[in-house]
């Protein structure tokens, strides 16, 4: 009981109230510095969140400053104009009235020469809603082969759905903590669900907008067209019949072995090994007629991923090796590097194209992206068993990958800083538009999720934290915080310059700050009911206490869950919007300009 | 040849998947490989009957392994799952399912539900059919699903048919007949199954108690001018007592001692555990008890539970919920204990 409460202390600590620091650690908790290294790493998202929060706020009110100058002049205006002829006179005095200017005294009666257009493409557009910050309008469609546009689309479509479709029943598994008598359908349950949800948010949502975007990437840093159009739509529909076989499997009680993400039987796994396989050559095959001298470093985190993960599940499937404990040792591989080696080395190549486009600079150094590629691949590997600390595998097994742990912090850093150095000087955009609030929140994560897997993989850690809901923290830290919110900003980045069309800034606001305060309430709800319970069980309470415990923590995580699931129904509404095509009224600048060309040219 | 990366796509490529097929082979496949050949199972283990194969296979398709372990970390927090922390060769039988399905992920990572490794020394048969049907109707908190569609609802039970006694709060009409499937019976078979099996001492692997980890609050012994040595243990019993029947009693005899009609009996006010000399209320404990057709068998606990375990155990139940009996003590616990081991 004392060190509950002791618990609870260090915790109000992490909330601000510092002089309480020093009473909590009467049993050292908090002197380990897997303990503080994480609650200072959860302070640290709940800094960002709220500097985020008030430079969003800050933009709206000088919005709303700005149109009250404006409503004023606007007023002025409208009084001069409105004076009569005396009331005129008596303000400027009779000689003055008489005065009347030409109209051409600074600029002369010759035409302005505007060869680039520049003053006829000036925007003036006022918003007036206070709500939403200013946003640059004039987005450059890039001018894609309709063909290949309509193939990255089709990727982004297919993963909003399972977005859709594998958070809603992930929302329904943590009504079930709540109320575990929701349902008594026997392909509802909890055990055959939790699978459909974790594997349909993986292969599902985060692996098809991944390789929607990748195509992009590939073609676009390559400075060529993708290889081949029909072997991507081939890819597309071979890992969609994957994901959804696999779910329908798992609800009838179909299920490879329960080892977590490998809970597809290989049949249904081959789909997707084959689908990535027809990615991996056609990424390579479009780098390989590259027009740019060297392959730009994205490119070396996209082959990476496609190749890693081959290796990984086939490795992760065959039989020879993995009777007794020998599966669980390539079950602490497999699902640790499922995560690393395809997710997170996959959209980090996305994140060194997304994030210095749309700051509109080069990635601040190019060699720390390539050590942070080489490093990933060494420590990544090594890190897998981590997961079974205490456990009867080899204890050097465990001691090799908690070190390996910490050497995680290499490539993490090296990629947190390059991340952060390139926004050095640009931090003023973020008001812009929502694109680099979503990047610097993955970017937060990626440090703050993966520094916290470090610390959570040590031995002291893994006697309070392991299984306990803290993993459901971590995961999420991870899979959502980091990889979800890239490919995010990756995606609003993206389709509104395929289609022409931008989304409503307030709902992709809206998007924004669901799915981050949502995130925020979730992760800390479960970080603390799983300390708590990990104490409880430390301090020898029955079983039946650390259930009971947990129950406004499930509840809080449900309230997260929701606000999460909601985000992305919103997130869907926009998709759907920018892929409306763009009214056919022809744009009038649009047609100036061809005018021009067309007079240049034959003159 | 062109060694730059930044320049050969192929070296590129290739680099990249040599590397990581290597590190892959080293810290997974050959270590894996390893543990795999040089573990061969207990002698004394028993292999898996074919109902309870059959009960292994329901237990992964329902996704148990999502919230149930079955590994005694080496760490003093896990001593309340198994006597010794688990090695290998435990599992050293668990193997492929078959063509389409690879080895279970027995292990688990996630303890939302109690520990099965040794859950067949802890509950009978009765209590995981009930439990399985409704776990709320043992267990009012629990949070696991109910799993009704393992189980049949009947006018009458026909020959042969497992009923299931289930509490009538639980079942759609009290005048149903709840039976279990032959899926059911497999699991329980199977749950039933789960047991440590014992290895010599010698090479038992310890459980790491770090100083952090040491409990503050056990009574520490009163001085010896103040108290008489009895009264020191009386004292030690009864702090232990609550803790250990709501760990070890309470799933079948419940909270408040009554039990459950028809598969668990009454502790309140129970002739055997009034009766003056605890012996027999010490031996069931020790060994087990059956009483076929009246109530669900009573697993044997003296592998369990500790001579201290036991007679705090006994104390509580003889002086709660209005029951009123002489006490025991350790020693006279060990004294049974030690006689039934030598009639064996």
């Amino acid at each position: 009981m004392r060190t509950i409460i002791k618990f609870s202390l260090a915790l109000l600590c992490l909330l601000g109230s510092g002089p309480l620091w020093a009473q909590a650690t009467e049993r050292q908790l908090t002197a380990e510095p897997g303990i503080t290294g994480t609650l200072l790493l959860g302070a640290l998202v709940l800094a960002v969140c709220i500097v985020l929060a008030i430079v969003k706020i800050s933009a709206a009110f000088s919005a709303i400053s700005k149109k009250e100058k404006t409503d004023e002049r606007k007023e002025l205006k409208h009084l001069i104009e409105n004076l009569d002829e005396e009331e005129l006179q008596a303000l400027a005095g009779k000689s003055r009235t008489e005065f009347s200017l030409e109209g051409h005294e600074l600029s002369g009666i010759t035409v302005a020469k505007d060869e680039k257009g520049l003053i006829r493409q000036v925007e003036n557009e006022v918003h007036s809603s206070p709500m939403v910050s200013r946003k640059k309008v004039a987005i450059s469609k890039m001018n894609l082969n309709p063909a290949f546009s309509k193939l990255i689309l089709a990727f982004i479509g297919s993963a909003a759905f399972w977005l859709i479709f594998g958070t809603l029943i992930g929302q329904y598994l943590g009504m079930k903590f709540v109320w575990p008598e929701l349902d008594n359908v026997a392909w509802l349950s909890f055990g055959r669900l939790r699978p459909v949800h974790t594997n349909a948010v993986f292969w599902g949502w985060s692996s098809m907008a991944m390789l929607g975007l990748g195509h992009l990437v590939v073609s676009r840093t390559c400075n060529t067209a993708i290889y081949s159009l029909k072997a991507g739509w081939t890819a597309l529909i071979l890992i969609n019949s994957s994901v959804a076989i696999g779910s329908l499997l798992l609800m009838n009680g179909v299920n490879n072995g329960g080892g977590e993400y490998r809970e597809y039987i290989w049949p249904v796994t081959a789909l997707f090994a084959a689908g990535l396989i027809i990615c991996l050559w056609n990424f390579y095959q479009t780098i390989a007629r590259r027009n740019t001298k060297e392959i730009y470093v994205s490119n070396w985190y996209i082959l990476g991923a496609c190749a890693w993960t081959l290796v990984l599940v086939t490795i992760a499937y065959l039989p020879f090796y993995q009777n007794g404990l020998g599966e669980t040792i390539i079950q602490g591989y497999y699902m640790h590097q499922g995560v690393g080696m395809w997710f997170m080395t996959f959209t980090l190549g996305l994140v060194y194209y997304f994030l210095p486009q749309s700051l509109n600079k080069p990635i601040y150094s190019y060699s720390l992206g390539v050590l942070a590629f080489w490093t990933q691949m060494l420590f990544y590997t090594l890190i897998g068993t981590h997961h079974f600390v205490f456990s009867p595998i080899p204890w050097s097994l465990q001691t090799v990958a908690i070190v390996f742990s910490m050497g995680m912090l290499i490539p993490v850093i090296a990629g947190t800083t390059n991340f952060l150095l390139t926004f050095r000087g640009s931090w003023r955009k973020l008001k812009d538009s929502y694109v680099l609030p979503f990047l610097l929140v993955g970017i937060v994560f990626y440090f703050v999720g993966s520094a916290q897997g470090t610390m959570q993989a040590f031995r002291f850690t893994n006697v309070i934290w392991h299984f306990t809901d803290f993993n459901v923290a971590h995961s999420h830290m991870t899979m959502y915080g980091i990889i979800a919110f890239f490919l995010w900003g990756g995606i609003y980045y993206l389709v509104p310059r395929i289609t022409g069309r931008a989304p409503k800034e307030v709902y992709v606001g809206a998007h924004f700050w669901m799915a981050f305060v949502g995130l925020i309430i979730y992760m800390f709800s479960m970080m603390i009911g799983g300390t708590l319970k990990g104490v409880s069980w430390l301090e020898g309470d029955s079983f039946i206490k650390s259930v009971t415990l947990m129950a406004p923590y499930w509840l809080w995580r449900a309230i997260g869950g929701t606000m999460m699931f909601l985000s992305h129904v919103i997130f869907c509404v926009n998709l759907w919007r920018m892929s409306q095509p763009v009214s056919e009224a022809p744009d009038l600048t649009d047609q100036l300009i061809l005018k021009y060309e067309k007079k240049v040219l034959i003159s | 040849m062109n060694f730059n990366f930044h320049t050969n796509h192929r070296l590129l490529l290739i680099s990249i998947f040599v590397g990581f097929l290597t590190l892959s082979l080293i810290i997974a496949v050959f270590p894996a490989k390893y543990v795999q050949d040089n573990n061969p199972p207990l002698r004394n283990k028993e292999f898996l009957s074919p109902e309870a194969s059959q009960g292994l296979k329901v237990f992964v398709a329902e996704g148990c392994v999502a919230c149930h372990t079955q590994q005694v970390r080496n760490i003093a927090t896990d001593q309340v799952w198994g006597k010794r922390p688990s090695i290998p060769a435990d599992f050293a039988d668990n193997k492929r399912l078959g063509t389409w399905r690879s080895t279970p992920s027995l292990l688990g990572t996630e303890r939302t539900g109690p520990d099965l490794t040794n859950v067949g020394s802890r509950q009978g048969e009765v209590w995981h059919y009930i439990h399985l049907y409704n776990p709320r109707a043992v267990v009012p908190e629990s949070i696991m699903p109910s799993y009704p569609w393992l189980f049949k609802t009947k006018a009458t039970a026909g020959p042969g048919d497992q009923v299931v006694n289930v509490p009538d709060g639980f079942k759609d009409k009290p005048e149903d007949v709840i039976v279990a499937t032959q899926r059911a019976e497999h699991l329980v078979v199977y749950l039933n199954s789960l047991k440590q099996a014992e290895i010599p001492k010698i090479s038992t692997p310890e459980f790491i108690e770090y100083d952090w980890m040491k409990k503050e609050d056990t009574p520490r012994p009163m001085s010896a001018v103040t108290e008489s040595e009895v009264n020191q243990e009386e004292i030690l019993l009864n702090s232990l007592g609550p803790k250990a029947y709501e760990r070890q009693c309470q799933a079948c005899h419940q909270a408040n001692g009554e039990g459950i009609p028809g598969a668990f009996p009454p502790l309140k006010g129970s002739l055997i555990v009034l009766d003056k000399s605890p012996d027999q209320m010490i031996n069931i404990i020790l060994n087990g008890f059956d009483r076929p057709n009246e109530y669900g068998a009573m697993p044997a606990l003296g592998p369990v539970l500790s001579n201290e375990q036991i007679a705090a155990i006994i104390n509580f139940e003889r002086n709660h919920w209005g029951n009123k009996a002489p006490k025991t003590t350790v020693a006279h616990v060990k004294e049974i204990r030690d006689k039934t081991a030598t009639n064996q």
